[in-house]
Protein backbone atom coordinates (compact mmCIF):
# COMPACT_ATOMS: atom_id res chain seq x y z
CA UNK A 1 0.00 0.00 0.00
CA UNK A 2 2.55 2.22 1.09
CA UNK A 3 4.94 1.50 -2.01
CA UNK A 4 1.69 2.17 -4.62
CA UNK A 5 0.81 5.55 -2.61
CA UNK A 6 4.66 6.70 -3.66
CA UNK A 7 3.76 5.70 -6.57
CA UNK A 8 0.85 7.67 -7.52
CA UNK A 9 2.51 10.61 -5.67
CA UNK A 10 5.30 10.60 -7.49
CA UNK A 11 3.23 10.20 -10.92
CA UNK A 12 1.00 12.77 -10.31
CA UNK A 13 3.78 15.06 -9.75
CA UNK A 14 4.95 14.46 -12.94
CA UNK A 15 4.15 17.47 -15.47
CA UNK A 16 4.09 15.04 -17.99
CA UNK A 17 1.64 12.01 -18.85
CA UNK A 18 2.72 9.32 -21.61
CA UNK A 19 -0.10 6.99 -21.86
CA UNK A 20 1.26 5.01 -24.46
CA UNK A 21 5.32 3.99 -24.01
CA UNK A 22 7.07 3.59 -27.77
CA UNK A 23 8.72 -0.07 -27.22
CA UNK A 24 12.34 0.78 -25.76
CA UNK A 25 14.11 0.65 -29.54
CA UNK A 26 11.41 1.33 -32.22
CA UNK A 27 11.27 0.31 -35.68
CA UNK A 28 14.62 2.20 -37.65
CA UNK A 29 14.10 2.41 -41.17
CA UNK A 30 16.92 0.64 -42.33
CA UNK A 31 19.23 2.67 -45.02
CA UNK A 32 19.56 1.73 -48.09
CA UNK A 33 23.15 1.88 -49.39
CA UNK A 34 24.05 4.88 -51.53
CA UNK A 35 26.90 3.85 -53.90
CA UNK A 36 25.95 4.98 -56.95
CA UNK A 37 26.56 8.84 -58.57
CA UNK A 38 22.64 9.65 -59.01
CA UNK A 39 21.27 8.28 -55.35
CA UNK A 40 24.92 10.37 -54.10
CA UNK A 41 23.88 13.86 -55.96
CA UNK A 42 20.39 13.30 -54.00
CA UNK A 43 21.11 12.83 -51.06
CA UNK A 44 23.33 16.07 -51.51
CA UNK A 45 20.17 17.86 -53.12
CA UNK A 46 18.45 16.37 -49.94
CA UNK A 47 20.91 17.91 -47.41
CA UNK A 48 20.85 21.31 -49.32
CA UNK A 49 17.15 22.03 -49.22
CA UNK A 50 17.24 21.21 -45.66
CA UNK A 51 19.89 23.83 -44.78
CA UNK A 52 17.71 25.67 -46.47
CA UNK A 53 14.74 25.30 -44.05
CA UNK A 54 17.42 25.63 -40.98
CA UNK A 55 18.82 28.87 -42.39
CA UNK A 56 14.75 30.31 -42.03
CA UNK A 57 16.92 31.21 -38.82
CA UNK A 58 20.48 31.97 -38.36
CA UNK A 59 22.28 31.30 -35.64
CA UNK A 60 22.88 35.13 -34.76
CA UNK A 61 19.19 35.64 -35.09
CA UNK A 62 18.38 32.66 -32.89
CA UNK A 63 20.70 33.81 -30.43
CA UNK A 64 18.88 37.22 -30.27
CA UNK A 65 15.44 35.84 -29.59
CA UNK A 66 16.11 33.72 -27.07
CA UNK A 67 18.13 36.96 -25.23
CA UNK A 68 15.04 38.95 -26.09
CA UNK A 69 12.53 36.07 -24.34
CA UNK A 70 15.15 35.81 -21.28
CA UNK A 71 15.68 39.70 -20.75
CA UNK A 72 12.33 41.18 -21.60
CA UNK A 73 9.78 38.22 -21.62
CA UNK A 74 9.38 39.14 -25.35
CA UNK A 75 6.64 37.11 -27.06
CA UNK A 76 6.94 37.64 -30.65
CA UNK A 77 10.27 36.43 -30.12
CA UNK A 78 9.27 33.51 -28.42
CA UNK A 79 6.55 32.50 -31.36
CA UNK A 80 9.43 33.26 -33.98
CA UNK A 81 11.46 30.70 -31.70
CA UNK A 82 8.53 27.79 -31.51
CA UNK A 83 7.97 28.99 -35.60
CA UNK A 84 11.55 27.34 -35.86
CA UNK A 85 11.89 24.76 -33.18
CA UNK A 86 8.67 23.56 -32.33
CA UNK A 87 8.20 21.66 -35.47
CA UNK A 88 12.02 20.40 -35.14
CA UNK A 89 11.33 19.22 -31.23
CA UNK A 90 7.71 17.44 -32.30
CA UNK A 91 9.62 15.29 -34.95
CA UNK A 92 12.66 15.06 -32.58
CA UNK A 93 9.90 13.66 -29.50
CA UNK A 94 7.84 11.65 -31.83
CA UNK A 95 11.02 8.90 -32.91
CA UNK A 96 9.98 8.09 -29.54
CA UNK A 97 6.39 8.56 -29.10
CA UNK A 98 3.71 6.57 -31.13
CA UNK A 99 1.24 9.12 -30.37
CA UNK A 100 1.32 12.27 -31.95
CA UNK A 101 -0.29 13.90 -29.18
CA UNK A 102 2.15 13.08 -26.43
CA UNK A 103 5.21 14.36 -28.96
CA UNK A 104 2.97 17.66 -28.99
CA UNK A 105 2.94 17.57 -25.19
CA UNK A 106 6.36 17.03 -24.75
CA UNK A 107 7.33 19.69 -27.26
CA UNK A 108 5.19 22.16 -25.11
CA UNK A 109 6.81 20.99 -22.19
CA UNK A 110 10.19 21.91 -24.02
CA UNK A 111 9.23 25.37 -25.90
CA UNK A 112 8.04 25.93 -21.67
CA UNK A 113 11.50 25.11 -19.82
CA UNK A 114 12.83 27.37 -22.85
CA UNK A 115 10.46 29.99 -22.04
CA UNK A 116 11.01 29.46 -18.06
CA UNK A 117 15.21 28.89 -18.55
CA UNK A 118 16.27 31.36 -21.09
CA UNK A 119 17.44 34.15 -18.87
CA UNK A 120 19.80 31.50 -17.92
CA UNK A 121 21.18 31.05 -21.67
CA UNK A 122 24.68 32.66 -21.56
CA UNK A 123 25.16 33.44 -25.54
CA UNK A 124 28.68 33.02 -25.27
CA UNK A 125 28.92 29.55 -24.25
CA UNK A 126 27.02 27.89 -26.33
CA UNK A 127 24.65 28.30 -29.19
CA UNK A 128 20.95 28.25 -29.39
CA UNK A 129 20.33 24.81 -30.79
CA UNK A 130 22.59 22.87 -28.79
CA UNK A 131 21.02 24.14 -26.03
CA UNK A 132 17.44 23.23 -27.06
CA UNK A 133 18.44 19.91 -28.02
CA UNK A 134 19.61 19.22 -24.48
CA UNK A 135 16.48 20.58 -22.69
CA UNK A 136 14.46 18.53 -25.22
CA UNK A 137 16.57 15.51 -24.32
CA UNK A 138 16.63 15.92 -20.61
CA UNK A 139 12.73 15.91 -20.93
CA UNK A 140 12.39 12.95 -23.50
CA UNK A 141 14.44 10.92 -20.63
CA UNK A 142 12.94 11.29 -18.05
CA UNK A 143 9.55 11.19 -19.72
CA UNK A 144 10.40 7.76 -21.07
CA UNK A 145 12.79 6.79 -17.90
CA UNK A 146 11.70 6.15 -14.80
CA UNK A 147 15.31 6.35 -13.18
CA UNK A 148 17.20 9.07 -12.07
CA UNK A 149 19.76 11.03 -14.44
CA UNK A 150 22.15 11.19 -13.15
CA UNK A 151 24.81 14.63 -13.47
CA UNK A 152 27.68 16.34 -12.61
CA UNK A 153 27.34 19.77 -10.88
CA UNK A 154 30.02 22.63 -11.47
CA UNK A 155 28.99 24.45 -8.26
CA UNK A 156 30.54 21.13 -6.48
CA UNK A 157 33.46 21.25 -4.61
CA UNK A 158 35.30 18.27 -5.85
CA UNK A 159 33.98 19.53 -9.37
CA UNK A 160 37.70 19.91 -11.63
CA UNK A 161 37.35 23.21 -13.62
CA UNK A 162 38.57 23.67 -16.91
CA UNK A 163 42.08 25.50 -16.54
CA UNK A 164 42.30 26.33 -20.04
CA UNK A 165 42.24 30.32 -20.67
CA UNK A 166 39.10 30.97 -22.28
CA UNK A 167 39.65 32.28 -25.87
CA UNK A 168 37.37 35.42 -26.90
CA UNK A 169 34.13 33.14 -26.55
CA UNK A 170 31.64 34.67 -28.47
CA UNK A 171 34.08 34.83 -31.52
CA UNK A 172 35.34 31.73 -30.95
CA UNK A 173 31.82 30.01 -30.37
CA UNK A 174 30.41 31.76 -33.93
CA UNK A 175 33.41 29.87 -35.79
CA UNK A 176 33.03 26.83 -34.32
CA UNK A 177 29.42 26.51 -34.53
CA UNK A 178 30.01 27.29 -38.50
CA UNK A 179 33.05 24.73 -38.81
CA UNK A 180 30.83 22.00 -37.23
CA UNK A 181 27.96 22.47 -39.45
CA UNK A 182 30.49 22.44 -42.26
CA UNK A 183 32.24 19.42 -41.42
CA UNK A 184 29.10 17.84 -40.83
CA UNK A 185 27.65 18.91 -44.30
CA UNK A 186 30.68 16.81 -45.94
CA UNK A 187 30.53 13.29 -43.45
CA UNK A 188 29.90 9.88 -45.28
CA UNK A 189 26.03 9.00 -45.06
CA UNK A 190 26.89 6.09 -43.25
CA UNK A 191 28.48 7.67 -40.37
CA UNK A 192 25.64 10.44 -40.13
CA UNK A 193 23.18 7.91 -40.30
CA UNK A 194 24.64 6.14 -37.23
CA UNK A 195 24.58 10.14 -35.35
CA UNK A 196 21.13 9.88 -36.09
CA UNK A 197 20.08 6.96 -34.91
CA UNK A 198 22.15 7.23 -31.62
CA UNK A 199 20.14 10.70 -30.64
CA UNK A 200 16.52 10.47 -32.14
CA UNK A 201 16.47 6.97 -31.54
CA UNK A 202 16.67 5.46 -27.94
CA UNK A 203 18.83 2.63 -28.71
CA UNK A 204 21.82 1.12 -27.56
CA UNK A 205 24.83 0.55 -30.33
CA UNK A 206 24.13 -3.30 -30.11
CA UNK A 207 20.87 -2.88 -31.65
CA UNK A 208 21.47 0.11 -34.00
CA UNK A 209 24.46 -2.88 -35.22
CA UNK A 210 21.42 -5.79 -35.25
CA UNK A 211 19.21 -3.29 -37.29
CA UNK A 212 21.75 -2.41 -39.92
CA UNK A 213 23.06 -5.92 -40.26
CA UNK A 214 26.11 -4.76 -39.18
CA UNK A 215 29.22 -6.23 -36.51
CA UNK A 216 29.38 -3.96 -33.55
CA UNK A 217 32.62 -3.51 -34.36
CA UNK A 218 31.90 -1.79 -37.15
CA UNK A 219 29.41 0.72 -35.78
CA UNK A 220 32.14 1.54 -32.97
CA UNK A 221 34.31 2.60 -35.66
CA UNK A 222 32.55 4.83 -37.48
CA UNK A 223 31.04 6.35 -34.39
CA UNK A 224 35.19 7.07 -33.49
CA UNK A 225 35.56 7.57 -37.48
CA UNK A 226 32.65 10.81 -37.63
CA UNK A 227 33.95 12.43 -34.26
CA UNK A 228 37.44 12.12 -35.35
CA UNK A 229 36.63 14.19 -38.59
CA UNK A 230 34.60 16.86 -36.43
CA UNK A 231 37.05 17.00 -34.01
CA UNK A 232 39.93 17.87 -36.65
CA UNK A 233 37.78 20.05 -38.65
CA UNK A 234 37.62 22.23 -35.35
CA UNK A 235 41.20 22.37 -34.71
CA UNK A 236 41.84 23.07 -37.58
CA UNK A 237 40.32 26.25 -38.23
CA UNK A 238 42.22 27.25 -34.85
CA UNK B 1 46.01 15.59 -11.88
CA UNK B 2 46.41 14.11 -14.88
CA UNK B 3 43.60 11.67 -16.42
CA UNK B 4 45.15 9.36 -18.68
CA UNK B 5 42.21 6.83 -19.38
CA UNK B 6 38.87 8.22 -20.78
CA UNK B 7 35.36 7.55 -21.77
CA UNK B 8 35.08 5.87 -25.29
CA UNK B 9 33.79 7.63 -27.64
CA UNK B 10 30.50 5.06 -28.20
CA UNK B 11 30.14 5.77 -24.22
CA UNK B 12 30.32 9.25 -24.49
CA UNK B 13 27.70 9.53 -27.00
CA UNK B 14 25.40 7.25 -25.98
CA UNK B 15 25.31 10.06 -22.49
CA UNK B 16 25.13 12.59 -24.90
CA UNK B 17 22.46 11.01 -26.63
CA UNK B 18 20.22 10.33 -23.28
CA UNK B 19 20.56 6.70 -24.19
CA UNK B 20 22.82 5.23 -20.74
CA UNK B 21 20.96 3.78 -18.59
CA UNK B 22 21.43 5.19 -14.79
CA UNK B 23 24.30 2.72 -13.47
CA UNK B 24 26.78 3.71 -16.76
CA UNK B 25 25.20 6.76 -16.57
CA UNK B 26 26.29 7.18 -12.98
CA UNK B 27 30.15 6.49 -13.75
CA UNK B 28 30.25 8.28 -17.02
CA UNK B 29 29.09 11.67 -15.22
CA UNK B 30 31.41 11.22 -12.38
CA UNK B 31 34.08 10.66 -14.53
CA UNK B 32 32.92 13.78 -16.44
CA UNK B 33 32.83 15.54 -13.30
CA UNK B 34 37.18 15.11 -12.94
CA UNK B 35 37.96 16.02 -16.67
CA UNK B 36 37.70 18.95 -18.43
CA UNK B 37 38.77 17.38 -21.64
CA UNK B 38 36.04 14.83 -21.53
CA UNK B 39 33.64 17.85 -20.88
CA UNK B 40 35.15 19.18 -24.02
CA UNK B 41 34.61 16.44 -26.06
CA UNK B 42 30.74 16.04 -24.91
CA UNK B 43 30.09 19.95 -25.72
CA UNK B 44 31.21 18.78 -29.49
CA UNK B 45 28.62 15.89 -29.47
CA UNK B 46 25.79 17.94 -27.91
CA UNK B 47 26.51 20.87 -31.03
CA UNK B 48 26.33 17.62 -32.87
CA UNK B 49 22.93 16.89 -31.93
CA UNK B 50 21.82 20.21 -31.80
CA UNK B 51 22.58 20.53 -35.57
CA UNK B 52 20.86 17.12 -36.34
CA UNK B 53 18.13 18.65 -34.25
CA UNK B 54 17.97 21.38 -37.00
CA UNK B 55 18.49 19.26 -39.70
CA UNK B 56 15.57 16.91 -38.77
CA UNK B 57 12.65 16.71 -40.90
CA UNK B 58 9.93 19.16 -39.08
CA UNK B 59 7.01 17.76 -37.75
CA UNK B 60 3.59 20.22 -38.08
CA UNK B 61 2.79 21.94 -34.68
CA UNK B 62 -1.11 21.52 -34.27
CA UNK B 63 -2.76 24.33 -35.13
CA UNK B 64 -3.51 25.81 -32.03
CA UNK B 65 -0.27 24.84 -30.92
CA UNK B 66 1.68 28.31 -30.48
CA UNK B 67 -1.79 30.05 -29.00
CA UNK B 68 -2.08 27.24 -26.00
CA UNK B 69 1.44 27.53 -25.46
CA UNK B 70 1.06 31.08 -25.12
CA UNK B 71 -1.52 30.58 -22.28
CA UNK B 72 0.35 28.33 -20.66
CA UNK B 73 3.56 30.30 -20.04
CA UNK B 74 1.66 33.32 -19.24
CA UNK B 75 -0.29 31.24 -16.62
CA UNK B 76 2.58 30.00 -14.69
CA UNK B 77 5.18 32.11 -16.11
CA UNK B 78 8.45 31.83 -14.05
CA UNK B 79 10.02 35.16 -12.70
CA UNK B 80 13.10 36.21 -14.82
CA UNK B 81 16.24 34.70 -13.19
CA UNK B 82 19.60 35.91 -13.48
CA UNK B 83 22.28 33.77 -15.29
CA UNK B 84 24.30 32.25 -12.88
CA UNK B 85 23.80 29.64 -9.92
CA UNK B 86 23.65 32.53 -7.72
CA UNK B 87 20.04 30.73 -6.41
CA UNK B 88 22.25 27.60 -4.88
CA UNK B 89 22.97 27.84 -1.71
CA UNK B 90 27.13 27.93 -1.11
CA UNK B 91 28.85 24.94 -0.73
CA UNK B 92 29.99 24.59 3.13
CA UNK B 93 33.77 25.51 2.97
CA UNK B 94 35.71 22.31 4.13
CA UNK B 95 39.52 22.16 4.41
CA UNK B 96 39.49 19.76 1.26
CA UNK B 97 37.16 19.00 -1.58
CA UNK B 98 35.34 15.69 -1.29
CA UNK B 99 37.25 12.71 -2.79
CA UNK B 100 33.48 11.38 -4.06
CA UNK B 101 32.48 13.81 -6.55
CA UNK B 102 28.88 14.91 -7.27
CA UNK B 103 26.55 12.93 -8.66
CA UNK B 104 28.28 9.76 -6.95
CA UNK B 105 28.65 11.86 -3.70
CA UNK B 106 24.94 11.86 -3.70
CA UNK B 107 24.03 8.20 -4.26
CA UNK B 108 26.06 6.70 -1.76
CA UNK B 109 25.03 9.33 0.94
CA UNK B 110 28.16 11.05 1.88
CA UNK B 111 31.88 11.41 1.00
CA UNK B 112 34.57 8.35 1.87
CA UNK B 113 34.65 9.38 5.82
CA UNK B 114 31.49 8.51 6.61
CA UNK B 115 30.61 5.43 4.39
CA UNK B 116 29.12 2.10 6.07
CA UNK B 117 31.77 -0.19 4.44
CA UNK B 118 31.10 -4.35 4.20
CA UNK B 119 33.85 -6.62 4.04
CA UNK B 120 34.10 -8.34 1.34
CA UNK B 121 36.98 -10.49 2.77
CA UNK B 122 40.92 -10.81 2.75
CA UNK B 123 40.73 -6.79 3.37
CA UNK B 124 38.36 -5.52 0.17
CA UNK B 125 35.28 -3.79 1.34
CA UNK B 126 32.43 -2.34 -0.93
CA UNK B 127 29.40 -0.45 -0.30
CA UNK B 128 26.05 -1.50 -3.13
CA UNK B 129 24.57 1.84 -4.84
CA UNK B 130 20.89 1.28 -5.14
CA UNK B 131 20.06 2.67 -9.11
CA UNK B 132 16.53 1.81 -10.70
CA UNK B 133 17.60 0.34 -14.25
CA UNK B 134 17.55 -3.10 -13.32
CA UNK B 135 20.34 -3.74 -16.18
CA UNK B 136 23.46 -2.52 -13.86
CA UNK B 137 25.07 -3.63 -10.82
CA UNK B 138 26.72 -0.54 -8.87
CA UNK B 139 29.41 -0.79 -6.17
CA UNK B 140 31.78 1.56 -4.39
CA UNK B 141 34.88 -0.77 -3.81
CA UNK B 142 37.75 -0.46 -1.60
CA UNK B 143 41.03 -2.79 -2.48
CA UNK B 144 43.77 -2.78 0.30
CA UNK B 145 47.08 -1.65 -0.69
CA UNK B 146 48.84 -3.85 -2.60
CA UNK B 147 46.39 -6.28 -3.18
CA UNK B 148 44.60 -7.64 -5.74
CA UNK B 149 41.05 -7.86 -7.21
CA UNK B 150 40.15 -11.63 -7.62
CA UNK B 151 41.13 -12.07 -11.34
CA UNK B 152 37.71 -12.42 -13.45
CA UNK B 153 36.80 -11.84 -16.90
CA UNK B 154 33.64 -10.35 -17.41
CA UNK B 155 29.60 -11.44 -18.27
CA UNK B 156 29.48 -8.09 -20.15
CA UNK B 157 31.01 -5.26 -20.07
CA UNK B 158 32.43 -3.20 -16.92
CA UNK B 159 33.23 0.57 -16.36
CA UNK B 160 35.81 1.06 -13.12
CA UNK B 161 36.53 4.64 -12.09
CA UNK B 162 39.40 5.44 -9.31
CA UNK B 163 38.61 7.94 -7.19
CA UNK B 164 41.25 7.76 -4.57
CA UNK B 165 44.46 5.41 -4.44
CA UNK B 166 45.20 3.77 -7.87
CA UNK B 167 45.13 0.28 -9.50
CA UNK B 168 47.39 -2.04 -12.08
CA UNK B 169 46.28 -3.33 -14.69
CA UNK B 170 48.95 -5.60 -16.00
CA UNK B 171 51.18 -2.54 -17.16
CA UNK B 172 48.79 -0.05 -17.28
CA UNK B 173 48.29 2.55 -14.31
CA UNK B 174 44.98 3.53 -12.83
CA UNK B 175 44.62 6.77 -11.07
CA UNK B 176 42.15 9.20 -9.89
CA UNK B 177 39.41 9.95 -12.46
CA UNK B 178 40.62 7.41 -14.97
CA UNK B 179 38.37 5.66 -15.87
CA UNK B 180 39.15 1.60 -17.52
CA UNK B 181 36.15 -0.02 -19.67
CA UNK B 182 36.33 -3.85 -20.05
CA UNK B 183 34.12 -6.61 -22.38
CA UNK B 184 33.27 -9.80 -22.23
CA UNK B 185 36.67 -10.77 -23.84
CA UNK B 186 39.28 -9.37 -21.06
CA UNK B 187 40.35 -11.36 -18.48
CA UNK B 188 42.33 -8.77 -16.20
CA UNK B 189 44.20 -8.74 -12.51
CA UNK B 190 43.79 -5.23 -11.25
CA UNK B 191 45.94 -4.77 -7.91
CA UNK B 192 46.16 -1.79 -5.90
CA UNK B 193 49.29 -0.03 -5.74
CA UNK B 194 51.12 0.02 -2.22
CA UNK B 195 51.16 2.58 0.00
CA UNK B 196 47.18 3.18 -0.01
CA UNK B 197 44.13 1.58 -0.70
CA UNK B 198 42.35 1.90 -3.82
CA UNK B 199 38.70 3.31 -3.54
CA UNK B 200 36.87 2.50 -6.87
CA UNK B 201 33.24 3.10 -8.41
CA UNK B 202 32.19 -0.60 -10.43
CA UNK B 203 29.58 -1.20 -12.83
CA UNK B 204 28.58 -3.88 -14.04
CA UNK B 205 25.85 -5.59 -16.46
CA UNK B 206 26.25 -9.43 -15.45
CA UNK B 207 27.58 -10.91 -12.13
CA UNK B 208 30.99 -11.42 -12.37
CA UNK B 209 32.45 -14.62 -13.21
CA UNK B 210 35.29 -15.46 -11.14
CA UNK B 211 37.68 -17.77 -12.18
CA UNK B 212 38.25 -20.31 -9.01
CA UNK B 213 35.36 -22.25 -8.28
CA UNK B 214 36.23 -21.14 -4.82
CA UNK B 215 35.16 -17.88 -5.48
CA UNK B 216 32.28 -19.25 -7.29
CA UNK B 217 31.27 -20.67 -4.90
CA UNK B 218 31.10 -18.01 -2.36
CA UNK B 219 29.88 -15.06 -4.97
CA UNK B 220 26.19 -15.65 -4.13
CA UNK B 221 26.89 -15.02 -0.24
CA UNK B 222 29.25 -11.96 -1.13
CA UNK B 223 26.64 -10.37 -3.64
CA UNK B 224 29.51 -9.60 -6.02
Amino acid sequence: MVIRHAVASVSACMTIAVPILAPACPDIPIPKPRRDCAAGLQVKIKRARMSETARELTKDEARALLEAVGRDRDMAAFEALFRHYGPRIKAYMARLARDGSVAEELMQETMIAVWNKAAQFEPGRGNVSTWIFTIARNLRIDAYRKTRRPDFDPNDPAFVPDDSPPADAAVEERQEAERLRNAMAVLPEEQLELLRLSFFNDCSHSSIAERLNLPLGTVKSRIRLAFAKLRTALEDGQ
Amino acid sequence: MTIRHHVSDELLLAYAAGTLEEGWRLAVATHLALCPDCRKRLSLMEDAGGQLLEEIVPEPAMATSFERLRQRVLEKSAPVRPASAAARPAAPARAAAPVLPEPLRSYVGGDVETLKWKSLGRGAYHIPIRTDDGTTMVRLLRIPAGKPVPEHGHGGRELTLVLSGSFHDGETLFARGDLEEADASVQHQPVATPGEDCICLAVTDAPLKFRSWLVRLVQPVLGI
